[in-house]
């Protein structure tokens, strides 16, 4: 039933032994011991999950893992850490736009991927790139704020 | 007023006096390191709202130790004081009043400890920053850990000790970043889904199709290479591997018989109404009957709450390593002291054995399903002897929380020739909002196992939370039906009937407006004396433009509140649009005024009411749990949908701060004014008045529809 895989994650080889079905998330929380990407739905609807594929943002809860070593996975982990913040996770920080943050990962990754490939996004852009991330707190304003800052702070930093 | 009075009678035990007489030393509260670190003892837990900083505030203000000092150690029923629940908006308004006295009575103790060491009279010494200095002797200094690092104070908490006042403050009052926040954005462990234990298995519950539903047969043979365990009605899949107890789950061969049998949903609020109830008169004022007669104008109208879900991001989760005499469970509960009990009755074991530590969750805005995941990890633990981690589905979390109770609303009303309330009374339709685990019987688990059921109502408050209104009423009568129970299973959920009943007396207050012929704002302040009240209102109304014109299919709308009738102010301005082709609303606007007395942390604060707004909104527009014959049909959520950020309006956030006044809890006051003033301005924007939550296109579309039938 099982399979040996190879993942790039966060820059590191590795290698796991599981049935070629199972979901991304759970290996990398349980096989890597990742806490970033967290379950929220398993079925791609809220977000809690997302990770980067390459530079692209997916929800790693239903995509199999054998779906997944062709790229380079990248997970909150690997975007900066509480030492070292990525500006993204900074901009969150200084709006302080979380409140019990369960959703923070996805919310910072889909940021991160639409940064990457829009580094000016308007307001509109901004919240259709977010509309599949949901939020039970209400932070959403907090987040739209962290994504402008984000933005400057990349801009200012020339990343 | 009356709900509060329910309240504090039963859970007298958790008010500041209750928790203060049982954990009456500063050594429950208060440790400080031989390092100068500041340890705090809370049994209050942070639930995603910010109070792990806002405590810490608290602390290093009343102990004059610098903030990065305090380090708090929350919900830990081998550790903290036992608090009671983390709910109802009082953690800063009780955990912040006990930790305020703890820490003023330990500053006091180390001044006198001081006073004998630097030999000099306690009015002579000076704080900062945990150090005592001699005022006059700059250079005669003595720190809290030198003083005492490491040791105990062994000194009772007096309630005497020096208070600080408000005008000190150098902490309290400030935007202090959250202290959570810097793990919890880059991926350390934080949450409850986090913890991992040596040998742990991970296991996730079967539920039964229905609630009710009775284990016909069970064929463990279809899940090769995984545990089953089955106690009564209780099953569960115990595997190595996450993946495996997910498919495992799904592939149990089990068969029930089912019982439920629940009413009609489109008949559900003739249902409530038509149930037995325990009346229960919370206002009798006036000669109510008497002054209807004399009325001028008298309308009377019927408004309906949904069960709606509290729908956490994160599915309940929860950690257990039960052993023969000694039980640790990890559990994002509301309450680990409580909880502690009825796990304890569940596995058989004395409540000493049982250790309940609580760890973060998804935001849970009241009871869902931590408990029952909490018991659902020891369950498993206890019968495979090894550490369990539970997680549930996004369907078990929909079709299994408790959820908030579904109501009926009446108000009737009566005015004089000059527009001015004279009769006013209401009548609400309620179950019990609290269903917490004081037992194994109100645990899914208990239930499952011992076949027991629990709707008995812990106590008659929270359907009757703002029922009475804070007008100048003369004549108003104000009653609550209490009913034995609901169909579905039910719960406390942020501000109980706080909500539903402030969607009533709200709505109708615009209703009499209307039909006085008098602006809203205006009728409104004709029925307030209260200066507080009256600031709110006309802080909220000013920041919204209130009377400036709108375009043609724009409307505003007021509602006004003060929390329980007792503790924080709050007033809203919706200004939305309605699309005439389909009834749908989109909210453009939020303006919500906030008094809550005394600030702590104004960002911190802001973000709860923004929160609150949100949330709101949400449950005013979207939200409703839907049903058939036996089942729960809102499972996932496509089939419960929340706001989105496309649907995200302004949020106008106005604080009023009374230093001078006692802080009282920020947590909920703001969810109760969104939905009537949402409604108001619907009415402004269409003349359609719409008396049933969620607002959804149909149900406004239908109202317009009939208007322009009539027209």
């Amino acid at each position: 039933m099982t399979s040996k895989f190879t993942l790039t994650v966060n820059g590191q080889p590795y290698s796991v032994e599981v049935a070629p079905d199972t979901p991304l998330l759970y290996v990398l929380r349980n096989d890597l011991g990742l806490n970033g990407p967290q379950f929220g739905c398993g079925s791609e609807s809220c977000g809690a999950c997302t990770v980067l594929l390459g530079a692209k943002a997916i929800k790693s809860c239903k995509v199999p893992v054998s779906e997944a070593t062709l790229g380079s996975i990248t997970t909150l982990e690997g975007l900066g850490t509480a030492e070292e913040l990525h500006p993204v996770q900074r901009a969150f920080i200084e709006e302080q736009a979380a409140q019990c943050a369960y959703c923070t990962n996805g919310m910072i990754m889909t940021t991160a991927a639409l940064l990457w490939k829009n580094p000016r996004p308007t307001d509109q852009q901004i919240r259709e790139a977010l509309d599949g991330n949901l939020c039970r707190c209400g932070t959403q304003l907090r987040i739209l704020r962290a994504v402008k800052r984000a933005a400057e702070l990349l801009a200012a930093e020339g990343v | 007023m009356a709900a509060e009075r329910s309240r504090s009678s039963a859970w007298s035990q958790w008010s500041e006096g209750g928790v203060l007489a049982q954990a009456n030393q500063v050594d429950d509260w208060i440790a400080i390191q031989p390092d100068g670190t500041v340890t705090v003892f809370s049994g209050k837990v942070e639930l995603g709202t910010g109070v792990k900083t806002a405590l810490a505030q608290i602390v290093a203000e009343e102990l004059d130790v610098p903030f990065e000092r305090v380090q708090m150690v929350m919900g830990d029923t081998a550790l903290t004081p036992d608090e009671g629940y983390t709910a109802g908006s009082t953690t800063i308004q009780v955990g912040g009043f006990a930790l305020r006295q703890a820490s003023a009575e330990a500053r006091q103790a180390l001044l006198e400890m001081a006073s004998d060491r630097l030999d000099a009279a306690i009015d002579e010494l000076t704080v900062r920053d945990g150090v005592i200095r001699v005022s006059h002797h700059p250079d005669r200094t003595i720190t809290y850990a030198e003083l005492l690092g490491g040791k105990k104070f062994q000194r009772r908490i007096t309630l005497k000790a020096p208070l600080k006042r408000p005008e000190e403050y150098r902490i309290v009052g400030q935007p202090i970043p959250r202290v959570d926040l810097p793990r919890k954005i880059s991926g350390a462990a934080s949450f409850i889904h986090d913890v991992r234990l040596p040998g742990m298995l991970h296991a996730r519950v079967v539920r039964p199709p229905s609630p009710g539903a009775k284990l016909v047969s069970i064929d463990e043979g279809s899940v090769p290479g995984v545990r089953v365990v089955h106690l009564g009605n209780f099953v569960g899949v115990v595997a190595e591997r996450e993946e495996q107890a997910v498919r495992a789950a799904q592939q149990l061969k089990v068969t029930w018989r089912e019982t439920a049998h629940w009413p009609k949903q489109a008949d559900l609020y003739i249902y409530i109404r038509s149930q037995p109830a325990t009346d229960n008169v919370l206002v009798e004022e006036g000669k109510v009957d008497a002054a209807f007669k004399r009325a001028a104008t008298r309308l009377t109208a019927t408004y309906a709450q949904p069960f709606q879900a509290h729908a956490s991001i994160g599915p309940s989760c929860a950690v257990a390593d039960v052993q023969a005499e000694r039980a640790v469970i990890w559990s994002n509960s509301q309450g680990v002291h409580p909880l502690r009990g009825a796990i304890a009755e569940l596995l058989k074991m004395p409540p000493e054995q049982v250790q309940i530590i609580h760890t973060e969750g998804a935001g849970s805005y009241g009871h869902n399903g931590s408990d029952d995941a909490a018991a659902d990890a020891a369950i498993l633990s206890q019968a495979v002897g090894q550490p369990v981690r539970v997680q549930w589905s996004r369907r078990d979390e929909f079709t299994w929380e408790p959820y908030a109770p579904a109501m009926v609303m009446e108000v009737s009303g009566g005015l004089d020739r000059q527009g001015q309330v004279i009769a006013w009374e209401y009548e609400v339709w309620t179950p019990s909002h609290t269903n917490r685990p004081r037992g194994k019987n109100q645990l899914l688990a208990g239930q499952l196992i011992y076949g027991g059921r629990s709707s008995r109502p812990q106590w008659f408050g929270g359907g009757d939370r703002n029922a009475p209104t804070n007008y100048d009423f003369a004549n108003q009568r104000v009653v609550a039906h209490w009913l034995a129970g609901l169909p579905l299973r039910i719960s406390s959920m942020r501000t109980l009937g706080g909500a539903a009943n402030t969607f009533a007396n709200e709505s109708f207050m615009d209703e009499l407006a209307a039909a006085a012929r008098i602006d809203p704002l205006e009728f409104r302040l004709r029925h307030l004396t209260d200066p507080r009240a009256v600031a709110v209102l006309q802080a909220a109304a000013q920041q919204a433009g209130w009377g400036t014109p709108l375009p043609a299919g724009v409307g505003r709308g007021l509602a006004f509140a003060q929390y329980e009738n007792e503790v924080a102010y709050v007033a809203t301005v919706a200004q939305v649009h309605v699309d005439a082709l389909s009834g749908a609303t989109r909210v453009q606007r939020i303006v919500t005024a906030h008094d809550c007395g005394l600030i702590i942390n104004p960002d911190g604060l802001r973000n709860q009411i923004e929160g609150n707004v949100l949330q709101s909104l949400s449950r005013a527009l979207y939200e409703e749990v839907t049903f058939d014959a036996s089942h729960i049909t809102s499972v996932d959520w496509d089939t419960y949908p929340i706001l989105k950020f496309s649907d995200v309006p302004d949020v106008d956030v106005v604080l009023i701060n009374h230093p001078d006044q006692r802080a009282v809890g920020a947590g909920e006051p703001a969810t109760i004014t969104t939905a009537p003033a949402i409604a108001n301005a619907i009415f402004h924007a269409t003349g359609a008045r719409i008396r049933q939550i969620p607002f959804t296109p149909q149900r406004v579309k239908a109202i317009t529809s009939a208007l322009d039938r009539q027209v």
